[in-house]
């Protein structure tokens, strides 16, 4: 088991013509992933990778049953690319595109929530379930199959912190990048509750950094109902403060936000935090000798 | 983020149908001589530096003035000033509004409920970050609805206005929704919205827009009041860079790995000072353009620390040699390349004579021995062999 993606997941690529999607889509199929179709309004009709494109995802959809869809359609164009996918009913959309106006994204979100499409993005390098599926763009290398599940805000941090944990040897159970931006489709939360109910993951960590609330949100749940150890680093401890957003922004965090207020949450809700990334498998390693 | 100066939102607020008072801008005293001869502003009137930093009123950048000499005085007393790294270079004018009372309202995006947020008080002002939690009135707007009237009614409760008011408080606040939808902007703020007489008024704006939209608005200049000329130029270029005291130079890509990598460079002892995100390229010009410019900035050493996901090596370490033909630094390089086709990047850096770390901690260790002057060994055979492709 694992969440959200595994060996069953037939993946749609949406802008699978431009640069990224072809590369992106060699590294998936590299990975494993079942990657059944891509969509590129005009390109009907083609192949890259071996894989068949088509003008619609609605034709897509009928002609290879996609049950994800990895979007790299550029910014200007990505609210309707996955409009496009709800519409067609698929449940899950990982969206890869950075830049996206949080306007549209507020926008898809509910939408995507009204039909049952969720969102895991965008600004993300996707998500990976070794030796099951990948959709996304994570580097394949940095994987290796087990019971540690990530979760992180990050894209290149998310790289570094498998890769570390490969390296010591814990495998991971699924890895998922949610995204930098200020609204992502999937939360900490949501995350870590897929996970709480994955027996196939036995802790998880997770990684954050500066700014937002996300982090501290997430501790209340870790505190309150989640179930696994948690190991955490969050990225920006020494970072200069930022500039300011403005009077409306800083009402609204009242003195959260900071690396400070993060780790102090985590470590109250139970976590073990690590103060640097290279920290992490030592402390995955003690959270897993406690649970036996 | 796109601020724009207060005369500016004024003029998006009017737009939409937000009463504005009067004004007009001014570059000189000269200037503001010819406007209050003309009668385009009648005294007594408000002197107001055009900045982009918060607290200006305090720091003596705004003025009420009684004759168009004092208003000149005032003019010629802001021009050229600096306020918080700020030149003023525009003053603003304006008629002096007999205020009843002040009030805040604004719209901004809370990430935490994944909502618009419509901000209300009926103490508005100075310092809004002051007020106590129950002086603000916070409401939710679901994005799929937009801003519903029960929520204005909400907020005509709390204010209290006379009936004249309390219909400008209803339109001015679908104003501030249109403006916050239509304009795509991350804050629309009016603090203070005064009451003068039974009428309501905006007599300040604080408006940001957010640049990821600004391809469906291409009438908005960039407005940055605290850039470096090098931030500027990066930020033209699609690049993040952030300059601060310190004099390592870092090259990563990503927020995340960048914030990683100056947090362990701290934790050696290092003093970063130059941070440059490439973010996700696969064009190896931007990787010349991004040395480049990190050689401007004049660093002791500088630490490539990049995880290729989209980024690929072999893209950064083609265009990091071609850099380096290009500006043939005289500061030591330290690289640590991972990720996609990490094998084919490093050889090509190999070929020029850079070694690539695999730790992270050894590499940064590294960079501070070199920023400190001292010597180091290159890194062993074994971890640049390390690693390889998808």
């Amino acid at each position: 088991m694992s969440i959200l993606v595994d060996g069953k997941t037939r993946v749609l690529v949406q802008g699978i013509t431009g640069h990224q999607g072809t590369n992106h889509t060699r590294g998936m199929k590299a990975f494993g992933s079942n990657v059944v179709a891509g969509v590129t309004p005009g390109k009907g009709g083609t192949q890259v990778e071996g894989v068949p494109v088509f003008d619609t995802v609605r034709e897509a959809v009928q002609a290879t049953h996609p049950t994800a869809t990895c979007i790299f359609v550029p910014a200007p164009y990505t609210r309707d690319a996955f409009y496009e996918a709800v519409d067609a009913g698929l449940p899950l959309a990982v969206i890869i595109t950075e830049h996206v106006p949080f306007h549209d994204m507020l926008k898809m979100l509910y939408y995507g929530k009204l039909h049952g499409t969720r969102i895991i993005g965008p600004n993300c390098p996707g998500l990976a379930t070794p030796g099951g599926a990948k959709v996304g763009i994570i580097p394949n290398v940095v994987f290796k199959p087990g019971r540690v599940g990530v979760v992180s805000r990050s894209g290149t941090l998310t790289y570094e912190m498998v890769a570390g944990l490969t390296a010591a040897g814990f495998g991971q159970s699924t890895c998922v990048g949610l995204g930098g931006d200020p609204v992502n489709g999937t939360t900490f939360i949501d995350t870590l509750k897929l996970f709480h109910e994955d027996p196939a993951t036995d802790m998880v960590v997770m990684v954050g950094e500066i700014g937002g609330v996300a982090e501290e949100e997430a501790a209340e749940y870790i505190g309150s109902s989640f179930g696994k150890p948690v190991v955490s680093y969050i990225a920006g401890r020494s970072a200069p403060p930022g500039k300011r957003m403005g009077h409306a922004g800083a009402i609204i965090d009242r003195g959260r936000g900071t690396a400070e207020s993060k780790v102090k949450a985590l470590e109250k809700a139970g976590a073990k935090v690590a103060k640097f990334p290279y920290d992490v498998p030592r402390l995955v390693e003690s959270s897993l000798k406690e649970l036996r | 983020m796109v601020l724009l100066r207060e005369y500016r939102g004024k003029e998006i607020l009017r737009k939409f149908g937000v009463p504005v008072p009067p004004g007009k801008v001014v570059r000189s005293g000269e200037e503001a001589a010819k406007a209050l001869a003309a009668g385009e502003v009648p005294v007594p009137c408000v002197v107001k530096a055009q900045v982009l930093a918060g607290g200006r009123g305090k720091a003596g950048f705004v003025k009420l003035v009684n004759t168009a000499p004092e208003a000149v005085q005032a003019v010629e007393g802001m021009v050229g000033k600096e306020f918080k790294g700020e030149t003023v270079r525009e003053v603003l004018l304006t008629t002096k509004a007999d205020i009843a009372r002040e009030l805040y309202l604004s719209i901004t995006l809370d990430r935490s409920s994944r909502k618009p947020l419509l901000m209300a008080s009926a103490q508005g002002g100075m310092e809004i970050e002051a007020l106590p939690a129950e002086k603000l009135l916070k409401l939710p707007i679901h994005p799929l609805t937009g801003l519903v009237a029960y929520e204005k009614r909400a907020v005509s409760k709390a204010f209290d206005l006379p009936p004249a008011a309390a219909k400008d408080l209803d339109r001015i606040m679908d104003s501030l929704w249109a403006i916050f939808e239509k304009e795509d902007a991350e804050l629309v703020e009016i603090n203070p919205l005064a009451l003068v007489g039974d009428r309501l008024l905006a007599l300040d704006a604080k408006v940001i827009l957010e640049d990821d939209a600004m391809f469906r608005h291409t009438d908005f200049q960039q407005e940055h009041g605290e850039l470096s000329p090098l931030e500027q130029k990066a930020h033209d270029k699609g690049i993040a860079f952030v300059e601060i005291g310190g004099d390592i130079g870092v090259l990563a890509n990503g927020a995340g790995l960048t914030m990683a990598t100056l947090d362990v460079l701290y934790q050696e002892g290092g003093r970063p000072g130059i941070f440059l995100d490439l973010g996700g390229t696969d064009d190896p010009k931007k990787v010349v353009e991004a040395f480049l410019m990190m050689t401007e900035a004049k660093p002791k050493v500088v630490f490539i620390n990049i995880f290729g996901g989209v980024t690929r090596c072999d893209t950064v370490a083609t265009g990091l040699v071609e850099a380096l033909k290009q500006a043939k630094p005289d500061f030591p390089l330290v690289a640590r390349i991972r990720g996609n086709n990490e094998k084919e990047g490093v050889q090509i850096l190999r070929a020029a004579g850079i070694g690539s770390y695999t730790d992270l901690a050894e590499a940064a260790r590294n960079v501070v021995a070199l920023e400190q002057g001292k010597s180091i060994a290159p890194p062993p055979a074994a971890a640049v062999a390390a690693g390889g492709a998808p």
